[in-house]
Order: C-alpha cells, then structure tokens, then sequence
C-alpha cells in the first residue's frame, strides 16, 4: 500500500485523527514558545547548519580523526557499508559474548537496519526499553514517530497490550499506572541483560566521545549495567569539536518537544573498568546522498521530529502511512535516496507548504528537496502517467500568465455550477475534505474593476 | 577494500567543497540572576531546589525524609546518615537504594541541569538506579548557558560526563507527562550558600 492509500487506512477513526492533529500540533506550539524565549535562536540555527556543512565537506577527515580518538579512549570502532554489514557486525559481538538477550534503547539507525527482526531471525531476543518504543514492540508494529513511538496509540489500547503481554490487569488506562508497571517489568531486564545497544546523538571527533540524549534514563540504565555497550551511529552524526555540543543541545530538546534540555545528556568517553565498549559507523546509502547535490543537506538532520509535528499531512495521516523507518517530511527525501521504487509515493505526501523548513534547527531546506524529488522521480519514470501528466499540466498553468487566468476562471465557473466534477472520489484532494464555496471573480478580476 | 576504505574513499569523491566553520553565537539572555532562573526552570521541569547552610542541612533532610531507606552518598560527611563504603560493590547491588546523595560540578541556568563526571558517582550507574536523586551544588557555581557550560569543562579528561535536567520522565502515553520513567522519580538540588 502506498501513503495515500494508508492515509485513508488512518483516516476512517475520525476521532483518533483529531486527536492526533491537535497533539502534535501542541508540540509544535511548545516548541515555538521555548524557540522564543531565545532571542538568538535563529543565529543558533544558522550556526548548527553551518557546522553541519562543515562537517559534510570535510566528514571522512572527521572521520578518521574520531575514530583515532575512540580508539586511545578503549573503544573498538567498527565500519558498515551497509544494513546487512552492520546488523552482522552486531550479531557477532553478541555471539563472541555467548549472549543471546539484548536491552536497546531509542536508536531509529538499527529500525532502519530493520536490526531487532535480523536478531530474531538468529535466535537473539532483543528487549527496547524506551517506553514507546515498547509499547510498538509488544504491539508487533514499527515506531510511528522518532520521538513519540507509539503516538498513534490510545492509553486504552496500552493498557489492552501490557495486559495481553505482561500480564497486567485488564482494563488500566491511567499512564501513570501503565508507565509504573513498565519500569517495573523493565528494571529486571536491565538488572539481567548483560549486553546494551544505544543510539548516538553526536560524536565529538576532537575527544572521540558520543552523546546519548533521552528523558527516560533508559539508554544509561542499559549501559551501566551490562558488560559490554554497542553504540551505533550513522556517520553523519559527527560534529568537529565539544564547543559545538553548546549549539546542539539548545537546539535539540527545544525543537523536540519544547524542553529547555532532554533530562540526561550522557557523554561516553570510555568503557568503565572491566566493560568493553563497542562503536559501529553505518553508511548505508549516506554516501550516495552526499554526493546528491540537491539533497545531501538532508545528512544535518538531529533527528527532534519537528517536521513532522508541524506537518498538516503527517498530522492527519500518521507515521505509518509513510512505511519507512523516519515518518514525515524528512522520511519522505531520506527513503528515495535508498530505493527510489519502493518509496516513490512518499515526496508526493506533501503540501509544499514550507511550514517543516520553517522550523528545521539545522535549517535543511526540506519542501524544496521534496520538490525536486517529484521531479528526479517523474524523470526517472517512478511516476504513474496520470500524476505525471498532471504535473505537466499544472507546469504549463503556472509558467504561462494567459492560461493561468483562464484556467482560473474555468475553474470557478465549473465549481460553482458542478461542484460534484471536482468533489468527487477521482479527486483525491476531496476526500476527507469539503470543497470551499469558489469566489465569483479572482483577485486578479477585482483588481481590475477596484483598482 | 575494507568497508573503511570504501567508505572514506566514496565520502572524498562525493563530499562537497571545504567549508568554514562559523563562530558561535553568544548571549546574554540568560547572565543575571542565575540562582533564581534555575531555581524556576528546575522547578517547571519536576525538580526541587532545597536551600541549606552547609552539609548538616543535608543530613537533616535525610534523617526526616528518608529514616528507614537505603541512602548512599560520596560525602564522608555524610556517613551517619547514609552509606559512604559502596565503590566496591558491583552496580547491580545499587537495585535498592531509595535515595542518593552524589557532589556535582555546576549547574545551568537555562536548563536546570547540572554537571557530573564519573569520579563523583562512584559507579555510573548511581544517578540512574535510585529511587530519588540528590545532589550538592554550590550556589556560585551556576553558568547561564550550554556555552559556558561547554567552555568551563574545556578539554578535561573523563569516562563518562552527564548533564542531568530533573527526574527521568516520559510522555510516550498520550503525551501524560509521567515523572520517574526507568530513573529517579524525584530530584532534589542542595544549593549551599
Ligand atoms: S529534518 Fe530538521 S526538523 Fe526534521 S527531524 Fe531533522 S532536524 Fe528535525
């Protein structure tokens, strides 16, 4: 199923897409206030995305440097072209540690790896502890949403899934009492999991530390308590020097969901005595995006969600509709660049309307890349013929003044004596929508006869 | 070639030309009155500041919240109330300790963290496993913003460093603010004078 067709999946619970909407769009409202309280936000966006080119224009350097570093602080670093190589790499720490039970906290590289599913094929359980993150997992479903994984979920449902799973009573619905009885569940497989999988946020190629930022504690309950931390980063994750950690954490939390900071920002230098520690850089496609001119900005994404938050289309369609591992805006240009085939819907999934550039802290110029996406995708033939066409057409209309106003006043006059040609189920723009009452003359024709 | 090697040599065909890069922003927003600024933003953020003369304020405070609880400190000072002998257990024994009291660098004014590296936790895994968190912070030791923060602790040397910004938390349940996630439920800052 393609996104559209998934919208309207999502879209026959017209209360839970209400409800959706409004919830995230309070996110984004959060986010502009503490955005605000900063009269240097835009200078610290400006100075995060000019960090980040430097960082793409100088990344193998980068690269070479932290791994230098990592390594005299105890830490062994690994390469990974690709998913497979990387979900490989870690299924032999694992199997060299005799282990076959894993806790792993937020890391939306190993969703992307598709990493739990390539574990359980060979026999390794592997346990997320973000709370979200667990709820989906128990549910059998992907994260809808990189910060809010189980957004898409009502508190009933959770409760109907911890009692399926854990055991719990029936009928809890109280997110107190639901998040209770995860930490509970969950403290005894951090006391017993002798191996922990983490994200990474940044990694500092000056001092050859990572940063791990979360609310709930859980990457750290993981890592301190086992033997043996595997951290996994997309080899965009770099920035040049610790300074630089100053810019992005203001940024972060504040775009994320509007707090001045996530509760824990943990730097992990070196293993503890006695831990081994274990590092895996994944290109998996990065490198192919990075020599894509037009969209390789896409590689100074921090990953806070605030495109999808501000998104109408994201909002009312939710993050499955999208079925690639990061939802939303920026999904929609980073899956092409993977299989231009498979995810050629997803650039389509948008009103251009410039609201995700508008609050992207590191200031990628998002609806434009989704714009010149159709257009590789269209090019390359991934396009259905009548979208195409339609394309076309609507080129021809918007380039040539005369047939604008033509076409304009055609419009209007055919709306208003047949609404049923425009509002009708061959026009995907109706469906969940009513059509407006057109106006009876342009701006462009009152101008005339006002001016 | 290794995957290394493929990988540094694709970014040095595909990377775009050397750019510089740019200085960093400054501000002053946050430079005056930073006791009171953390003192709010620590409060908003589910933490508590509890003002003390000196360390006895400490141990009071524990003698009349935590009587009957395990309670671990790095303070020596603290040994009447709370145990100090604990850096040869392993982590995992930490499972039951209700409240602990650990020393910190300094704390931010705009985000209410504070700055803690691994000497002063003993294990890493203390400011994490506790039921409540403590710790002590001198009042002139608060900076305005991440920047200062970044440029106090400059090139020093640690294993692990931590900014800790209240009790763990979650929303991931329709966005019901939840304190107390898999960390701490609470956490108390000590400002000493
Ligand atoms: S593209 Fe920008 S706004 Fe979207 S998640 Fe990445 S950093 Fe955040």
């Amino acid at each position: 199923m393609n996104h559209p067709q998934r919208a309207e999946v999502f879209n026959r619970d017209e209360d839970r897409v209400d409800w959706h909407d409004k919830t995230l769009w309070w996110v984004r409202q959060k986010r502009d206030m503490a955005a605000h309280k900063l009269p240097e936000w835009e200078a610290l966006r400006e100075a995060a995305s000019q960090i980040k080119h430097n960082v793409l224009s100088n990344l193998d350097e980068y690269l070479v440097q932290f791994e230098a570093h990592a390594q005299q602080n105890g830490v062994t670093v690994h390469w990974a072209a690709d998913a497979t190589e990387h979900n490989q790499i870690v299924h032999r720490i694992l199997v060299e540690n005799q282990v076959t039970q894993m806790v792993k906290s937020k890391s939306m590289l190993t969703e992307e790896c598709h990493l739990n599913e390539y574990l359980e094929r060979n026999g390794i359980e592997v346990i997320d502890t973000d709370l979200g993150e667990r709820v989906v997992q128990l549910a059998g479903e992907p994260p809808s949403h990189i910060v809010m994984p189980c957004i898409h979920k009502k508190k009933e449902e959770i409760g109907e899934i911890f009692h399926h799973h854990m055991g719990t009573e029936a009928g809890l619905s109280d997110p107190q009492i639901l998040t209770g009885l995860a930490r509970t569940d969950l403290r005894q497989r951090f006391l017993t999991r002798r191996v922990a999988l983490t994200g990474v946020n940044f990694a500092i190629a000056e001092t050859g530390e990572f940063v791990v930022c979360t609310n709930e504690g859980n990457a750290d309950m993981g890592a301190h308590l086992a033997d043996v931390h595997i951290a996994c980063m997309g080899m965009e994750k770099i920035i040049p020097k610790r300074e630089h950690l100053g810019v992005f954490t203001r940024l972060l939390a504040r775009s994320a969901t509007g707090q001045p900071s996530t509760t824990y920002t943990s730097h992990f230098k070196k293993p503890r005595n006695g831990q081994q520690m274990h590092l895996v850089i994944v290109d998996n496609g990065r490198t192919v995006q990075l020599g894509r001119e037009d969209f390789r900005n896409s590689l100074k994404c921090i990953r806070c969600a605030a495109c999808m938050n501000t998104c109408p289309v994201y909002r009312r369609s939710g993050g499955h509709s999208y079925h690639t591992a990061i939802a939303g805006p920026i999904g929609s240009i980073l899956a092409p660049n993977l299989n231009m085939a498979d995810y050629a819907d997803l650039p389509f999934a948008s009103t251009l309307c410039g609201s995700c550039s508008n609050v992207c802290p590191v200031k990628i110029d998002i609806h434009q890349q989704l714009y010149k996406w159709r257009q590789v995708l269209v090019q390359q033939g991934h396009v259905s013929a009548s979208k195409a066409a339609g394309m076309q057409a609507m080129s021809t209309v918007l380039s040539n003044r005369r047939v604008f106003a033509v076409a304009g006043s055609a419009g209007r006059t055919l709306m208003r004596w047949f609404p049923g040609i425009v509002s009708n189920s061959l026009n995907p723009w109706y469906k969940q929508r009513e059509m407006p009452e057109p106006p009876k003359e342009s701006f462009r024709e009152w101008y005339e006869k006002n001016r | 070639m290794s995957p290394r090697d493929k990988i540094l040599q694709a970014i040095r065909q595909n990377k775009p030309a050397l750019t510089a890069l740019p200085a960093i922003p400054t501000s002053n927003t946050f430079a005056d009155q930073v006791v009171e600024r953390f003192t709010e933003i620590l409060t908003t953020i589910g933490g508590q500041v509890v003002s003390v003369p000196d360390m006895n304020g400490v141990a009071e405070y524990i003698r009349s919240h935590y009587p009957a609880h395990r309670v671990i400190t790095t303070f020596p000072e603290l040994a009447e109330v709370a145990e100090v002998h604990w850096e040869d257990t392993s982590p995992h024994e930490l499972a039951d300790v209700e409240f602990a009291v650990l020393n910190v660098h300094f704390g931010v004014a705009e985000n209410g963290a504070v700055w803690i590296t691994d000497p002063l936790m003993m294990h890493r895994a203390s400011p994490f496993i506790c039921q409540h968190l403590g710790v002590v912070l001198s009042a002139g030791q608060i900076v305005p913003t991440m920047h200062e923060a970044y440029a106090r602790i400059g090139s020093a040397d640690y294993g692990f460093g931590l900014f800790i910004a209240g009790p763990s938390k979650t929303a991931d349940i329709e966005q019901s603010l939840v304190l107390g996630a898999h960390g701490p439920k609470t956490m108390t800052v000590f400002l000493v004078d």
